[in-house]
């Protein structure tokens, strides 16, 4: 008798080409830049204006060509797509660092191509710092997100908090005459909506997505009917709290570009450059992360070390709900400054989406986030120094990124297992 | 340490799990719980490792009555559990797996990843188990992972020692490494509960026995008992495993499989270069433990995995690129290993679920709307003659009992026009009733001049049904032998070594 | 062997048919329309300023503030009663009966989408992109009620036919995302939705597409030639349409479809169970695009019947939120054809009510609340279950079973 023969790589991973849609995409885009903005470009001038004329320390404006410059950007990014398309190819994951390199370079040109030849220019500090306050909420939803998928319960009533934290802290804003308790006020009645997610999907066992979006419908009817039946009628005492003050953080803000984008701003931003790392660190560093991340990988694995899934459960979608009305209080009392009617506008489902693109991972998503709110401010903004852009598109851009990320990275990067699982015991 | 189980009572609605069940496990002593599948052994552990509240009885630790309200409870008193399907989280590492729930932290409540790793490697090499404590779980064999879930369990100081149906995943080699493992462990002063229904196992490490049957304990025989004294406790009256049957009548070789090589779902190479053929009029039985590749090839047999080279012959038509449609119409029938998931939709009623793959043509069919009268008639015709115990055609599927549900299977399959049968596991989870129309079926297939594949994990199984035995090893055929090899030499083909 | 059929299942005691019933369909789905009407009293009642005054002279007049709480609900639901069923306060039967033919003109694109929205909840898979194929779909309709000269009613109907297909895109856009990317539906469908709303807005804006002929700055088209409007089903008196016609057809389509054709038995097989169907045969993966698509035709007859029924220019308002209720109204259909009749009809008269409810002093967007409440008491049985106080279904068949097989034995 003899022992059968184990050939290496028998009942081991065969080497299959993986997926190169990442660096397909890339490449396309590299292309657009390259072609479209550089070569067949505008001709004319880009100024890059880097410093608001309030600033203390003043930056030289940065003048180039376009069709040179796009010409250069599009070569790099092709560079970077080749770079992708390696890796690939040696069936790694297209790396986190070369997407943002190359994100940032494509948005340069983009930016550039569409203020060529415009007399204002590519205004920096003004671009980033709006896109910095208009992605709050969608930030803010995302750790949400984050915190209710990691522990296994699909949320998709981040609508529905955020327009409740809207809502709430603009009417207790306004009456209570301090912005403080109504930003609070704003995250318990977030907290509350989520605990009612929690409870259906964790105790009840109702199907997760559809409690979700019914919630979201609930919030839509109510905020619409408070808003017409009672705080529209006399918007003075109910619904006219204003904004937080900006809060110009000493030395940090007197940087160039950096401190007026990041340095002078609301406490909710503030707030936000908190929770991030915090939430990052909580999750990835702590034993209550790890136990968190069990319960959303293999809740009965959990269960059996003693952990207690649906109270960990219960009180991750909590606080992510608590922190979502945080994000809805960013809308009004962090930004416009009163409640409008469905004021959100599918800031929540946009979340969802963010989560998704940042790979359940609090740092990226908050990057993804950033990227949508870029494009937020990118319809204003295009509108003004290139009319006749059929900027419809470029809003459209953020939504087909997703769904070549949730297309084109599916089977590489998963969710948690049992995100979207009841846990039943026994 | 001492445990002692008292008079426990579990009701699920009006299923009694377990019945006035008592047992006593003395310190550094391997006590098996002998039962079949459903007899209530994992529902007593259940009771005792703190998942499940008996409704009646107690629990003792050295004497003293304890009350387990969750599995924490039970692991702080000093009792560990190894899971039949293992309780280990794939994307964590060793080290998390086994600090899970009880994490060593630094300040700011960070996680102590060196200290977690200290304790893996500690134990590790206590019982020379070699495992390294940064490895992912999803990319470890499931001996090793196995070697994990009880260093989990050492970890947090267990006396006491649950093995689930530890053998189900090993292979021979991997479980004699477990039985010294276990040994070991009671040598060390551990008490061991080994549940198993696998009697040469029994023989082997077990200090006492507990026969458990239909939520009862039945008997508590000596370790010297013979196999066929323990298998009739067990099973409670003299099973005929041999279904009588006329010598084979071979005729042309329905199902041909050359050369095939598949993947599975993380491009692991399952199934290697495998060839056999299956003749009209006999039964082949695939043997081997579970996980070395049978999944996998049953699956592309009937095409819903996909064939990474080779080619699969079905009635003389080539069908390794085939939809599973196409091998269906070839004349192939399946009976899947997981009715529960592949076989049945326990929503639909069972006149449904006895016409599911068969919406595209007649007679089910009558152009593009169902024939609804037709199907009523084939129903009842196939409830009658597979003696599918239900009120009603319209009862849904997951009403039925496991027996039942599985008879529905292969009423589908075998109601048919068949060429080629291929059975996974046909009675897996069935009662011994079942399981004995079930293999009568098989064999009127076999003897209507049907050509059929049987795989099973279960030997008693393959030996009571095949002609011809190929034993499966790591993704290869280890050898085609004859059905009256004996059980020691299956043994060590299983283990993969050639004759 | 001997056929068992003595094992069937009796427990036929009274107690339990009563939880049978008590734990059924129409009792809960009553008493959930029946709660949800409550709390959209109690909020209108809370949010009316005359109620609050009369209740701070409680001591004084506690009559009058009893009063002006019924008073309230009162002027609010009958309201809603008259404007969406009879209006009891007309001079003739042709105004009185007005009301009820608006119900039935708000509820036909709701059921068509709703229709639409439900195939695709038995088929597994969680479709919320009704609103861009309908924005897809309303585009593609007014591009040939437009920009195109063809006799009446086939105009009409190859407006109807485009609105359709070009819906059906938009839904195998998501099928094959869904089938061959893996990419989950409800992203999808999301974003999708939102690039339907911007493709759509600039098909407006574009001259040579859909704006109109003396276009401003606004995006807006030209009203649809009177060859493609949806004709008048009553007569002028009335504004109900030929667009309720195909409401029910397709409300008879999908319930021929889901319940008689073997596609539906192939639809809902892989919605209750994907690998057994894939073990029986069925393409999956196609299944998903094929009830994406026809999902999506559905939506598409919405978008048809507002494209073809509206009086002025198509806006970007026009879609109405239809795509979001139909989501709605497929849950509290129980995704069956009757069900999303039914739910249709609801939702429609909700609509049809709402300007009456204006008038009489009514914030109408208390219906947003009832509607909501309801679905969501419908989706979510414990809730009902706690506040009326059921009690839980009976023991489960599995046990009835086991128990009469081991008898058997």
């Amino acid at each position: 008798m003899s022992k059968i023969e184990v050939t290496p790589g028998m009942f081991s991973q065969v080497e299959l080409k993986p997926s190169l849609k990442a660096s397909i995409v890339m490449a396309v885009a590299g292309l657009i830049v390259l072609l479209g903005f550089g070569v067949f470009g505008k001709p004319g001038d880009i100024t890059y204006v880097w410093s608001d004329k309030r600033e203390f320390v003043q930056l030289p404006s940065y003048v180039v060509n376009s069709m040179l410059f796009c010409t250069i950007i599009g070569v790099i990014l092709l560079a970077l797509a080749g770079l992708a398309f390696m890796l690939n190819r040696r069936s790694k994951v297209t790396p986190m660092w070369l997407i943002i390199i190359f994100g940032f370079l494509a948005i340069m040109a983009l930016l550039g191509w569409l203020a060529t030849g415009a007399s204002q220019g590519v205004q920096m500090v003004f671009i980033l710092s709006n896109t910095l306050v208009l992605a709050i909420p969608l930030i803010l939803g995302g750790m949400a997100g984050i915190m209710s998928e990691r522990v296994g319960v699909v949320n998709i009533a981040i609508e529905g908090q955020l327009l409740t934290g809207a809502f709430v802290s603009s009417v207790v804003g306004t009456t209570t005459g301090n912005l403080y308790i109504g930003m609070i006020a704003a995250m318990i009645a977030a907290g509350l909506l989520s605990m009612i997610l929690a409870s259906l999907a964790i105790k009840y066992l109702v199907d997760q997505v559809i409690i979700g979006v019914l919630l979201n419908v609930l919030v839509i009817g109510v905020t619409n009917f408070l808003h017409s039946a009672w705080v529209d009628k006399d918007r003075q005492h109910l619904n006219f709290p204003g904004t937080f003050d900006k809060i110009a953080i000493p030395f940090l803000s007197d940087i160039p570009v950096v401190g007026q984008v990041l340095f002078n701003n609301r406490i909710t931003v503030y707030l936000m450059f908190i929770i991030v790392p915090v939430l990052w660190y909580v999750l990835f560093k702590t034993k209550l992360g790890l136990r968190a991340r069990s319960v959303g990988e293999h809740p009965l694995a959990a269960d059996t070390v003693g952990i207690n899934v649906a109270k960990t459960r219960f009180w991750w979608v909590t606080i992510g709900g608590m922190i979502a009305g945080l994000g809805g209080a960013a809308l009004t009392i962090g930004n416009v400054g009163s409640f409008g009617r469905e004021m959100s506008g599918g800031q929540g489902f946009i979340a969802l989406a963010v989560v998704i693109l940042g790979r359940w991972q609090p740092i990226y998503v908050m990057l993804s986030a950033l990227l949508f709110g870029f494009t937020i401010i990118l319809r204003v903004w295009a509108n003004q120094v290139s009319p006749g852009v059929p900027f419809d598109f470029i809003v459209m851009v953020p939504y087909l990124v997703t769904l070549v990320a949730v297309a084109g990275f599916a089977g590489k990067v998963r969710a948690p297992a049992a995100s979207g699982q009841p846990y039943v015991k026994g | 340490m001492k445990l002692e189980l008292r008079n426990i009572t579990k009701k699920f609605g009006t299923l009694v799990a377990n019945d006035n069940i008592s047992l006593v496990l003395k310190p550094g002593e391997i006590h098996s719980l002998l039962g079949e599948n459903g007899a209530g052994k994992s529902t007593l552990m259940n009771v005792l490792y703190g998942l499940l509240q008996p409704d009646s009885g107690e629990i003792l630790l050295d004497d003293k009555a304890v009350k387990f309200n969750g599995p924490g409870d039970a692991m702080a008193a000093g009792i560990g559990m190894v899971h039949q399907h293992f309780m280990l989280i794939p994307v964590f590492t060793v080290a998390e797996n086994v600090v899970l729930g009880h994490e060593p932290t630094s300040k700011l409540g960070a996680l102590d990843v060196g200290a977690a790793r200290k304790l893996v490697l500690e134990i590790s090499d206590r019982f020379g188990f070699q495992i390294d404590p940064d490895a992912k779980i999803q990319d470890l064999p499931v001996g090793a992972q196995q070697r994990v879930e009880i260093i989990k369990a050492l970890a947090r100081n267990a006396k006491i020692l649950v093995l689930d149906e530890p053998t189900a995943v090993l292979t021979p080699q991997e479980t004699d490494e477990l039985m010294e493992i276990m040994r070991g462990l009671a040598k060390s002063g551990t008490s061991i509960i080994f549940i198993t229904h696998k009697l040469r196992e029994v023989q082997q490490v077990a200090d006492s026995i507990t026969v458990i049957r239909q939520g009862k304990v039945v008997a508590s025989p000596s370790p010297k008992a013979s196999a066929s004294e323990l298998a009739s406790l067990m099973v409670g009256r003299e099973v005929d495993l041999d279904v009588k049957r006329k010598p084979a009548k071979l005729g042309g070789e329905s199902l041909v499989i050359q050369d095939l090589t598949v993947l599975d779902d993380r491009n692991h190479q399952m199934v290697d270069g495998v060839s056999f053929k299956v003749q009209d009029g006999e039964v082949l039985a695939i043997a081997g433990v579970q996980g070395n590749g049978q999944t996998e090839l049953a699956e592309a047999i009937l095409g819903i995995r996909k064939v990474h080279s080779g080619s699969i012959v079905v009635s003389n038509k080539d069908v390794t690129k085939s939809t599973v449609r196409e091998v269906l119409e070839a004349g192939l029938g399946y009976i899947p290993e997981d009715r529960k998931k592949d076989g049945l939709v326990g929503d639909f009623s069972i006149a449904e679920n006895l016409m599911l793959d068969g919406s595209f043509t007649k007679p089910f069919a009558k152009g593009i709307q169902i024939d609804f009268p037709k199907r009523d008639e084939i129903a009842e015709d196939l409830i009658e003659r597979f003696d599918i115990r239900t009120p009603s055609a319209e009862t849904l599927a997951k009403q039925l009992s496991g027996g039942n549900q599985q008879k529905v299977v292969v009423a589908r399959e075998l109601g048919r026009d068949l060429k080629v049968l291929v059975a996974s596991q046909p009675t897996r989870g069935v009662d011994v009733g079942s399981i004995e129309f079930i293999h009568e079926q098989i064999i009127a297939a076999r003897d209507a001049g049907k050509a059929v594949l049987i795989i099973s994990t279960e030997l008693d199984e393959v030996l009571a049904l095949a002609d011809r035995i190929a034993v499966m090893y790591r993704g290869k055929i280890v050898g085609i032998v004859d059905a009256k090899t004996s059980r020691e030499k299956l043994g060590k083909m299983m283990a993969g070594i050639a004759a | 062997m001997k056929k068992n059929k003595d094992v069937a299942v009796k427990e036929s005691s009274s107690e339990s048919v009563l939880k049978e019933i008590m734990s059924g369909d129409p009792v809960r789905i009553s008493l959930s329309i029946l709660l949800g009407f409550i709390i959209g009293a109690i909020f209108m009642v809370v949010f009316d300023s005359g109620v609050v005054k009369s209740w701070s002279n409680f001591g004084a007049d506690p009559n009058y503030a009893l009063s002006s709480v019924w008073w309230t609900i009162q002027d609010g639901y009958g309201a809603l009663f008259s404007g969406s069923i009879y209006n009891l306060n007309a001079d003739n039967f042709i105004d009185g009966i007005r009301p009820l033919t608006e119900t039935l003109r708000f509820a036909a694109p709701l059921v068509m989408a709703g229709l639409g929205v439900a195939l695709t909840f038995r088929v597994g898979l969680f479709n919320i992109g009704a609103t861009g194929q309908i924005m897809v779909g309303l585009a593609g309709a007014t591009f040939v009620s437009t920009r195109m000269e063809l006799p009446p009613v086939i105009h009409m109907l190859l407006a109807t036919v485009v609105a359709v297909l070009c819906a059906s895109v938009w839904g195998i856009i998501v099928g094959i995302l869904k089938a061959r990317f893996g990419a989950h539906e409800v992203i999808v469908t999301i974003m999708l939705n939102y690039v339907a709303a911007s493709l759509f807005t600039y098909f407006l804006r574009e001259p040579s597409l859909l704006l109109e002929a003396n276009g401003g700055g606004t995006p807006k088209s030209d009203r649809p030639a009177d060859t493609a409007m949806l004709g008048s089903l009553l007569g002028p008196e009335f504004k109900l349409h030929y667009g309720l016609i195909f409401a029910v057809l397709a409300v008879v389509g999908y319930w021929w479809l889901m319940e008689r054709s073997t596609f539906g038995f192939r639809f809902r097989m892989v919605g209750h169970n994907a690998s057994a169907a894939r073990a029986a045969g069925i393409k999956v993966e196609n299944t998903f695009i094929w009830a994406l698509a026809i999902s999506a035709g559905f939506a598409g007859l919405a978008a048809a019947n507002q494209a073809l029924s509206i009086q002025g220019g198509l806006t970007t308002s026009i879609e109405a939120g239809i795509g979001f209720d139909a989501i709605t109204v497929a849950l509290l259909g129980g995704s069956r054809a009757g069900g999303v009749a039914m739910a249709g009809l609801l939702f429609g008269a909700f609509k049809a009510g709402a300007s009456s409810m204006q008038v009489a002093g009514v914030s109408p967007e208390v219906l947003g609340v009832v509607k909501a409440l309801i679905v969501l008491f419908i989706a979510a049985p414990p809730i009902i279950r706690a506040i009326y106080r059921l009690p839980k279904p009976g023991p489960k068949m599995i046990d009835v079973m086991k128990k009469t097989a081991k008898v058997a034995k």
